[in-house]
């Protein structure tokens, strides 16, 4: 068995759900290798190597890897598949956008966004909104494998691996990446913080959101985050859906504003360590999931909150 | 310029799906189904594509048992020309499986040559999140995967889509023919009309087998079990914010 986990980065920082991956990785057995494939990536190569387990990264520099785009990258992936007996990614929108190309290329079969390994070939996923937990074998010579990120802790550093140059892939020359427009904030990122706020449609409007929750996110040192409802209301953009369709995460405290709970909310968030609801509405689903629930308007409560936080 | 559509019947968003008592598999049996709201979004754009005159025409595909029938109905009274049932039968209980789906759209497509297959980014049944990225791996189309707004250029050679991806957006130029998922917020779908309803069931439906379309849909993953989550331990109502703070200092989650 030989694990190939692939790096997920921007060309100078090596992403944490890279991590998570390697971790998944390790629970299935065998030698892990990692690929980086950018363009003046070597920092993240370097990165990669220290990563505790690893034992060797393999490093595609070239110009068309630049943007991560999934037509250049499957191509490289597919080409060093036949080294391994499973490919891991992280289920970001990166590992989502890229592996299950990856996967028809190979004519396998995808496993997405994996909560447990039960055996190399065995591996439990969440379906219909994490109401059911399917414990899935691939019959496939090469698995290929999403990796939930909040059920893997991620690995550590201690590794020194050797980093061996590969040769690019030649370029698809199917896409371009224009532009991109990335939230600047200076708040913990939504999908790792240790605390999440998360507002709700109760909010009202977006200006309410932005003035009842920033301070009491600030104070907290905490990532924000929007139920479905507050995002198609427009209260604030989509990167920040906790849910089903948006993010998983899983915060030390995750502190629900205004969101009534509905399942595929709940799928999002419900593996928080500790959850805090404040609602209005005492039968609201959310006080369900919640260790404390707290009935009341939440335009007296949440800035009482803020405050009593000193 | 051809829009090919995929949709799925799903059990419907609001139902809340349970595990039989046994682990041997859902309780579904007579639970409300609808077409997968990403689908529907796809539909919507597609259709909104033909009527700013960018598209010539909208075929919208299903595959599954003849019930997927009605998913088709839907989408041409949401405004699809004409609908191509793959019928693939029971399977004798085997799951239709994203790489399978993704390989009967691959015939179709050699078959119909769209210049765009429009799907939903995830069905919200299996959460697989897989069809329309391994459909555009086969045909070696390019991709854009989870878009909030869809281009076409005027002389149709590419498409300019907007991506929601972590911690924002991408602005993404693909070549076309091309495949692209529709993400939640790419459009608002509409609703069908009774005179359309009606209007959808005249319009053509054309019934294809796996096998004339050579492909084999044998699953390649087996659900062994499947089982409800851990639930949370019962909680606590706090009387107000100091108990609240009092209870997140004892419990260590905050200073």
């Amino acid at each position: 068995m030989s694990c190939l986990v692939i790096a997920e980065h921007d060309n100078a920082t090596l992403r944490a759900s890279t991590r998570n991956a390697v971790s998944a990785a390790a629970q299935v057995g065998g030698e892990i290798h990692v690929l980086v494939a950018g363009s003046g990536c070597t920092a993240v190569a370097d990165a990669a190597a220290g990563i505790f387990g690893i034992s060797r990264v393999l490093l595609a520099d070239a110009p068309h890897y630049a943007e991560q785009t999934a037509e250049n990258l499957a191509a490289l992936v597919v080409a060093q598949a036949p080294r391994y007996s499973h490919l891991l990614a992280p289920a970001t929108t990166f590992g989502k956008n890229l592996l299950p190309r990856v996967a028809a290329l190979l004519d396998v079969a995808q496993i997405s966004e994996i909560v447990a390994v039960v055996s190399p070939t065995t591996f439990v996923r969440a379906t219909y909104a994490g109401s059911v937990m399917a414990t899935v074998e691939s019959a496939d010579p090469i698995k290929v494998v999403s990796v939930r990120t909040t059920a893997f802790a991620p690995a550590g550093d201690g590794a020194a691996a050797a980093i061996e140059t590969i040769a690019a892939s030649a370029d698809q020359g199917l896409s371009r990446v224009v532009s991109r427009q990335l939230t600047q904030s200076a708040r913990p990122e939504l999908a790792v913080a240790k605390v999440v706020v998360c507002g709700g449609r109760g909010l009202g409007s977006g200006e309410v959101y932005r003035q009842l929750l920033e301070p009491l996110a600030d104070k907290l040192g905490a990532a924000l985050g929007a139920s479905r409802a507050a995002v198609d209301a427009g209260y604030v953009a989509n990167d920040l859906q906790v849910g089903q369709t948006g993010k998983i995460v899983a915060p030390q405290l995750y502190i629900a504003v205004g969101i009534s709970g509905a399942i595929q909310h709940l799928a999002g968030m419900k593996d928080s360590q500790v959850i805090v609801a404040i609602n209005k509405d005492p039968e609201a689903p959310i006080f369900q999931v919640a260790d404390y629930g707290l009935v009341a308007d939440l335009f007296e409560a949440v800035p009482a909150l803020t405050k009593a936080l000193g | 310029m051809k829009i090919l559509v995929p949709v799925k019947r799903v059990v419907d968003y609001n139902v809340r799906v349970r595990v039989k008592a046994d682990g041997s598999g859902l309780d579904i049996a007579n639970a409300k189904m609808s077409m997968n709201p990403f689908d529907e979004i796809a539909v919507e754009e597609a259709v909104r594509l033909k009527e700013a005159g960018v598209a010539s025409e909208v075929i919208a595909v299903s595959a599954g048992i003849t019930n997927c029938q009605d998913t088709l109905r839907t989408a041409l009274a949401l405004g699809a020309d004409r609908a191509i049932f793959v019928d693939t039968g029971e399977m004798r209980g085997a799951e239709l499986q994203p790489l399978a789906v993704a390989k009967l759209l691959q015939a179709l497509c050699m078959k119909e040559q769209p210049q765009i297959v429009l799907c939903g980014k995830q069905a919200i049944d299996d959460d697989a999140n897989q069809t329309g990225q391994m459909l555009a791996g086969l045909m070696n189309w390019p991709q854009a995967t989870f878009a909030s707004k869809v281009v076409v250029a005027v002389d149709k050679s590419h498409a300019t889509v907007t991506r929601e991806v972590d911690g924002g957006t991408e602005t993404l130029e693909v070549s076309l023919p091309a495949v692209v998922t529709a993400d939640l917020r790419l459009n608002e779908p509409r609703y069908a009309t009774l005179p359309n309803i009606m209007k959808a069931k005249k319009k053509p439906l054309e019934i294809v087998t796996p096998e004339a379309l050579g492909v084999d849909i044998a699953a390649r993953l087996t659900t062994l079990k499947v089982a409800e989550p851990g639930k949370r331990a019962a909680g606590v109502r706090v009387a107000d914010v100091n108990e609240l703070v009092a209870r997140l200092k004892k419990d260590g989650v905050i200073a």
